[in-house]
């Protein structure tokens, strides 16, 4: 079983560096939403400090957005996916690996490159500290949740805008909880029980996710 | 197998349950009317009027009746989300798609008084107050739920991933509503609540009660309706649809 | 052993089939007809899970594949209309990773026998996006090479195969069948199995 999740994990990863195109441009897209902000909202600095808590999040969250539809969507086309579903193993597990490697390709260089971002709106050390961590327990959640939305809409039409009416309302707690650990370490209060908060929220969706998108899998197939 | 689980599945079937249905609909129609008159009438003529607000609070009366009705909705459409996926009976996924608007709908009123109220209460039409802000949550994951149900051509398809998806919202609202009600607090949040006016008399309570009752049997009504057409679409090719269409109009 | 009975199946408003029912045994093939449009894929998909019959049974060595779940799936090589390979990786790195994700590890020196046996010698380290379609085939039919599964099922084995490949594709399934094996295609090429048991089942006759 652990070594199913290896090989999947495996070839994504693989797959996603002989595409590199697709993963820069989910970065880039981040980096563009949260520079259109400034332009958007006027270029003082209290203001913007105040809500860089949220762009981050906002924009990260619509960063993950845009790169579901492709999580299961090549394997659907291709037929990759009716084998995956036929493997002998339980296919929550197969989910699973699908979801790491997700994270890994979206998720992970979110994260690194969110503290580079910070400092255009000048957050504290502590609150880019704060915010990398955040983003660290936060986004594998994304990645999970929103499996379960893009294995729901697989070859529908406008899939795409679908998934984000279906996953973006589950997202709520991410990010209230992500920007709310960020904010409270911005103005010196204890952002421990956000992150706790955030670490329960990813047990639990690291739990329910992978069977709801299994059966959410198999219908879209039948 | 006992008889009564038999008797169950006989009434779960579309041919059995489409007359019965006709005939329960004037029904509740009647004492939808009849909650609503009273309860309406409790309401704006027999409470008294508040001393902080006037007359403008007995709104009230429609927006929590209809804020409790779009959450309990959103559970009996989980609950038969989750009948279907567990007998995958064709009329749990019905009854599931049929509850699907009136909920949108009793979550939109909701929204709507709210703003009503809002704005002689607190001079704007829109406070990120967490009830207002979790109704509002829970009206686009009404829209998501339709908007997943639409998109799918296949009935069967698009019953059980809508079933998936309505148990995915349900695990999730106490999630969501619990943040929304810490953020709020953390941004000191709206100072007036609207259901803890100071002097929440007992006519209040039987006034919301009574249209609560309203909207209830309102729901059923509409419900049944909807899922007498949704079964007719479905089922024309079928035997019992034809012979109901080939009998002549009373 | 696989034993369909009373099967239906409902797209959207059509019924297109009703009351299939068969039975085959082990060096049996059984060679579904039928014109475009009457269900063979859809009954492809029943026979290995993906989808649900309205109505009947499906049964592996006497129990329900319902119930056998991921031990029927054990025993089960299925290969649809798509390649189920991927453009970026080479035919070399396409099977061994489709081996490992059907929990069937093959060694490099096994895949690299599978690839030549199948006519790719010298393209294993070529992107697939490169190859043709009858090449690409090739590759998802390399699998079948080392494929030990008791019961195969093969929707169009034989689309966009030049003569030769098709001849080697029907020995491999010939090879299938003298083992022991069982096997349900379709095709619309009139091929000739050379070993076990043909029968052929005709829907919406």
């Amino acid at each position: 079983m652990l070594s199913l999740f290896f090989a999947i994990v495996g070839r994504d990863l693989k797959l996603a560096l002989r595409r590199q195109a697709d993963l820069v441009s989910a970065l880039f897209f981040f980096i563009i939403v949260v520079s259109l902000f400034p332009l958007g909202v006027g270029p003082e600095m209290d203001m913007l400090r105040k809500m860089a808590p949220g762009i981050l999040w906002v924009a990260a969250l619509l960063a993950t957005m845009l790169t579901l539809p492709r999580l299961f969507g090549d394997d659907y086309r291709d037929g990759t996916l009716e084998q995956l579903v036929l493997a002998p193993q339980p296919l929550p597990v197969t989910v699973l690996g699908k979801m790491a490697a997700h994270w890994l390709t979206s998720g992970l260089p979110l994260t690194l490159l969110a503290p580079v971002l910070g400092l255009q709106f000048d957050l504290s050390a502590e609150g880019l500290m704060v915010l990398t961590l955040a983003l660290l327990v936060g986004t594998p959640s994304l990645s999970a949740i929103g499996a379960i939305g893009a294995a729901l809409t697989l070859g529908l039409r406008g899939g795409g805008v679908l998934v984000s009416l279906l996953v973006l309302p589950l997202y709520i707690p991410v990010l209230i909880f992500g920007a709310g650990a960020v904010d409270a370490a911005v103005s010196g209060l204890g952002f421990e029980a956000h992150l706790s908060l955030l670490g329960a929220l990813l047990a639990g969706s690291l739990f329910f996710a992978p069977w709801a998108t299994a059966a959410a899998l198999k219908i879209s197939l039948e | 197998m006992s008889n009564r689980l038999i008797n169950w599945f006989k009434f779960a079937s579309p041919a059995t349950f489409y007359p019965l249905a006709g005939k329960m609909i004037p029904w509740f129609v009647a004492l939808s009317v009849l909650f609503g008159i009273a309860g309406l009438y409790l309401g704006m003529f027999v409470a008294p009027t508040d001393f902080q607000q006037g007359e403008g609070y007995r709104i009230i009366f429609i927006h929590v009746p209809a804020s409790w009705m779009s959450m309990f909705i959103y559970l009996v459409m989980a609950f038969w989300a989750a009948l279907g996926l567990a007998f995958n009976t064709r009329l749990s996924g019905m009854m599931a798609t049929a509850l699907a608007p009136t909920g949108a709908l009793m979550a939109f009123l909701s929204l709507w008084t709210g703003a009503l109220w809002g704005k002689p209460m607190w001079g704007t039409w829109w406070v990120w107050d967490a009830r207002l802000t979790s109704e509002l949550i829970l009206l686009f994951l009404y829209i998501g739920f339709i908007a997943l149900q639409s998109a799918i051509d296949d009935p069967r398809r698009a019953d059980k991933a809508g079933a998936v998806l309505a148990l995915v919202g349900v695990v999730n609202i106490p999630i969501i509503y619990f943040s929304v009600k810490w953020w709020n607090t953390l941004h000191q949040g709206a100072s007036v609540s609207l259901t803890k006016s100071p002097s929440m008399a007992v006519t209040m309570l039987w006034a919301m009660l009574l249209v609560a009752l309203c909207f209830w049997m309102y729901t059923i009504a509409v419900a049944l309706a909807r899922a007498r057409n949704i079964m007719l679409e479905r089922e024309r090719h079928t035997e019992w649809v034809r012979a109901l269409l080939a009998q002549p109009k009373p | 052993m696989l034993e369909a009975s009373q099967l239906e199946c409902v797209r959207g408003d059509r019924r297109l089939f009703a009351g299939v029912s068969f039975r085959l045994e082990g060096g049996e093939l059984l060679n579904l007809q039928g014109k475009n449009g009457a269900g063979k894929t859809s009954l492809l998909r029943m026979l290995v899970g993906l989808a649900q019959p309205v109505a009947g049974e499906i049964a592996w060595r006497g129990v329900a594949i319902r119930k056998l779940a991921e031990d029927y799936r054990a025993e089960l090589c299925y290969m649809g209309h798509h390649n189920a390979i991927k453009e970026e990786l080479t035919p070399l790195e396409n099977l061994l990773a489709s081996a490992r994700l059907a929990g069937e590890p093959l060694s490099d020196e096994q895949a690299l026998e599978a690839l030549y046996a199948v006519g790719l010698g010298g393209r294993e380290e070529l992107q697939a996006k490169y190859l043709s379609q009858g090449q690409k085939r090739r590759v998802a039919l390399a699998r079948l090479i080392h494929e030990r599964r008791a019961l195969w099922v093969l929707d169009e084995p034989f689309v966009a195969l030049d003569v030769a490949a098709v001849d080697m594709v029907a020995g491999l399934i010939g090879a299938h069948l003298q083992r022991g094996g069982l096997a349900v295609m379709t095709t619309h090429q009139a091929v000739n199995i050379p070993a076990g048991a043909v029968r052929e089942y005709r829907l919406g006759a």
